[in-house]
């Protein structure tokens, strides 16, 4: 770029040869000094995509090193012992491994329908001038930090939940034969089930916003036919746009899932943390992420440390298959898009 | 479905009907649910913070447990001095590893890897980054500070923003990137005068959702900055910050400290949401397309 314009005309011809071969030289300077700055910018670039790849690997070595020690002492048994004694050293994950599924399953059962009529409401029945402002009230439920969930469910939330929801899930579902069990007990407000339906509104936005998208990617002129054959709208989204975005919808859930596995202030605060099994979903217990948030700045003892650090490992293990999965699936999603 | 033409009563007709009408007010009313939890937990906000927020939550320190008084002058400052830092860190970082992922990671291999990892990493648990600082940094320093808190809000921005740049960036329209280069234009030019700046709004959307999404992180603090009840500004001991200091708090059983907790919550909340909000209207304002 710094080589000579042009070369003026009236010139003596023998000194023009001299300058295009200054120029040529110049230009070819130029052209090396660009080669070795793009040879640099992608090297540096390169290095900084690159740690992002590290930071992941440093994690998984990191945590594996220190779950080192109670993986040798325990074993694989550690994930199916029920006991978690700090005062004996005696350390098992099942509890914790059973509350963080449990509530992130129930958080999932509750949370996928409400964020499919979102999604439904948003892409086909919302008005247009309405959709951005009310996608956006939806998004905010995600902004909303996880320590505010928390909050509003412990002083909020589980009062009300254990004056009037409680009871009488007590006394309806509670009276069945074997899910009975499950709505059981004293009702504290506090506990596994509270902690799932937090955790259900603050998944509700993950799902709904994917499921939003890839409602929008399903090809007009399907819906237009299904329209034409006398459909009704709640007809056309079951049996053209459902089936069109399973693998999207599902991805979506996964991700949530994701979301909800993870989850930590909101459940560390309204899970009860007890380390106590039981088969009642009224039951205080802990999940992995209470129990780190709880424990790991107060563990005395290596085999204790150790065993949080093994709990991480699992919860790290099992968040990484479910969002590897929902990545999977999407992207077969986003494929369909391309060839719309 | 036109409701003046009277239709034919056909029942196979009628249940189809019902069952649309029954899916339609379905939907309208999860929208409601999801509305109204939105709207429940700001009145809570506003109703528990309000009485809170006054000068003194700005001027005075953490109390003592069981003192009088008091504010959350020196969280205020400890957070936006980590957050801040992080922000700094995670921008630059964040930015060129999206510009190399759009540039020469758009069909490699790698590029692939990378994007794939940089979606876990958005959704990883972060009580996990947390221990993972602790494992690295405050476990080899002997003592938590609140570069260790910096470290850990920095791991959980930079892929928000790899992410968003990433994806503004292959927006740009390739007849231009095309121009740039038939101007004689050397790779890094066109990458970082041409693509980069014609998306320049996306990519400030993407630090700003990055500035929410740290602001209001707890969990990879707790065993990285831990707190501070005394105001200090010294990022290599442990830096009190507003997230820890609301959930210790809201678990404490003093009232003033709940009462602190809930203004401290308000002014949480209120700063990720504006952020969040801030950063779609910059965005709607230039769309690169």
């Amino acid at each position: 770029m710094s080589a000579q314009p042009s070369v003026a005309i009236d010139e003596p011809a023998e000194t023009s040869a001299g300058i295009v071969d200054q120029q040529y030289a110049a230009l070819r300077k130029t052209m090396r000094n660009q080669r070795i700055q793009d040879f640099l910018f992608h090297k540096i670039t390169l290095l900084f995509a690159a740690s992002v790849l590290l930071a992941l690997l440093g994690i998984i070595v990191s945590l594996a090193i220190g779950a080192a020690p109670a993986f040798r002492e325990f074993g694989a048994s550690f994930i199916t012992t029920v006991e978690w004694d700090p005062v004996d050293d005696k350390f098992g994950a099942l509890i914790a491994i059973w509350g963080t599924v449990a509530t992130s399953l129930i958080a999932l059962l509750v949370a996928f329908p409400i964020s499919f009529g979102i999604a439904l409401f948003l892409t086909e029945i919302c008005p247009a001038r309405l959709r951005r402002p009310m996608g956006t009230a939806v998004e905010l439920l995600a902004g909303v930090p996880s320590i505010i969930y928390g909050m509003w469910g412990l002083f909020v939330f589980a009062p009300l939940f254990a004056d009037h929801v409680q009871p009488f899930l007590k006394e309806t579902i509670g009276q069945l034969p074997v899910v009975g069990q499950l709505f059981q007990g004293p009702t504290m407000g506090i506990g596994i089930l509270t902690a799932g339906l937090i955790l259900a509104v603050m998944i509700i936005p993950f799902i709904s916003s994917v499921m939003r998208d890839v409602f929008e990617i399903v090809p007009a002129v399907l819906k237009e036919s299904a329209y034409g054959l006398g459909c009704t709208k709640w007809e056309v989204v079951r049996k053209v746009v459902l089936p069109y975005t399973r693998n999207g919808v599902v991805g979506g859930v996964m991700l949530g899932l994701g979301r909800a596995l993870g989850e930590t202030m909101a459940v560390t605060f309204v899970i009860g943390n007890a380390h106590e099994l039981s088969w009642s979903l009224f039951s205080a217990g802990n999940s992995i992420s209470s129990t780190l948030a709880n424990e790991f700045a107060e563990a005395a003892s290596p085999l204790h440390v150790s065993s949080l650090f093994a709990l991480a490992l699992i919860l790290f293990g099992i968040t990484f298959i479910v969002l590897s999965a929902a990545k999977l699936m999407l992207a077969g999603m986003s494929r369909k898009e391309g060839t719309k | 479905m036109n409701a003046s033409v009277k239709p034919t009563p056909n029942p196979v007709y009628r249940k189809r009907l019902l069952g649309h009408r029954i899916g339609i007010a379905l939907s309208v009313l999860a929208m409601a649910i999801g509305l109204a939890f939105l709207a429940w937990i700001l009145w809570t906000l506003l109703a528990n913070g309000l009485s809170a927020v006054s000068t003194l939550m700005f001027t005075g320190d953490t109390p003592a447990p069981g003192g009088e008084g008091g504010g959350l002058r020196n969280a205020i400052v400890g957070s936006l001095m980590m957050v801040g830092l992080s922000t700094l860190i995670s921008t630059p970082v964040g930015i060129l590893a999206g510009i190399y992922l759009a540039e020469y990671g758009a069909t490699s291999r790698f590029g692939q890897v990378t994007r794939f990892v940089t979606d876990i990493m958005l959704s990883a648990p972060s009580i996990v980054i947390g221990l993972f600082v602790y494992a690295l940094y405050v476990a080899n320093a002997k003592h938590f500070s609140g570069y260790a808190g910096t470290i850990a809000l920095s791991l959980i921005a930079i892929p928000v923003v790899v992410r968003t740049t990433d994806n503004m960036l292959r927006l740009v329209p390739n007849s231009l990137l095309e121009a740039a280069f038939a101007l004689g234009a050397p790779r890094w030019k066109v990458a970082m005068l041409v693509r980069l700046r014609a998306v320049k709004a996306g990519v400030i959307t993407g630090v700003l959702l990055a500035l929410a999404r740290i602001s209001g992180e707890t969990a990879p603090l707790l065993f990285t900055a831990l707190n501070n009840q005394f105001y200090s500004t010294d990022m290599n001991a442990p830096l009190a910050n507003l997230p820890v200091v609301i959930y210790q708090f809201a678990m404490s059983p003093y009232d003033d400290w709940r009462a602190l907790a809930w203004g401290g919550a308000l002014l949480v909340t209120f700063t990720v949401l504006f952020l969040n909000i801030l950063s779609r209207t910059v965005f709607t304002q230039k769309t690169p397309r």
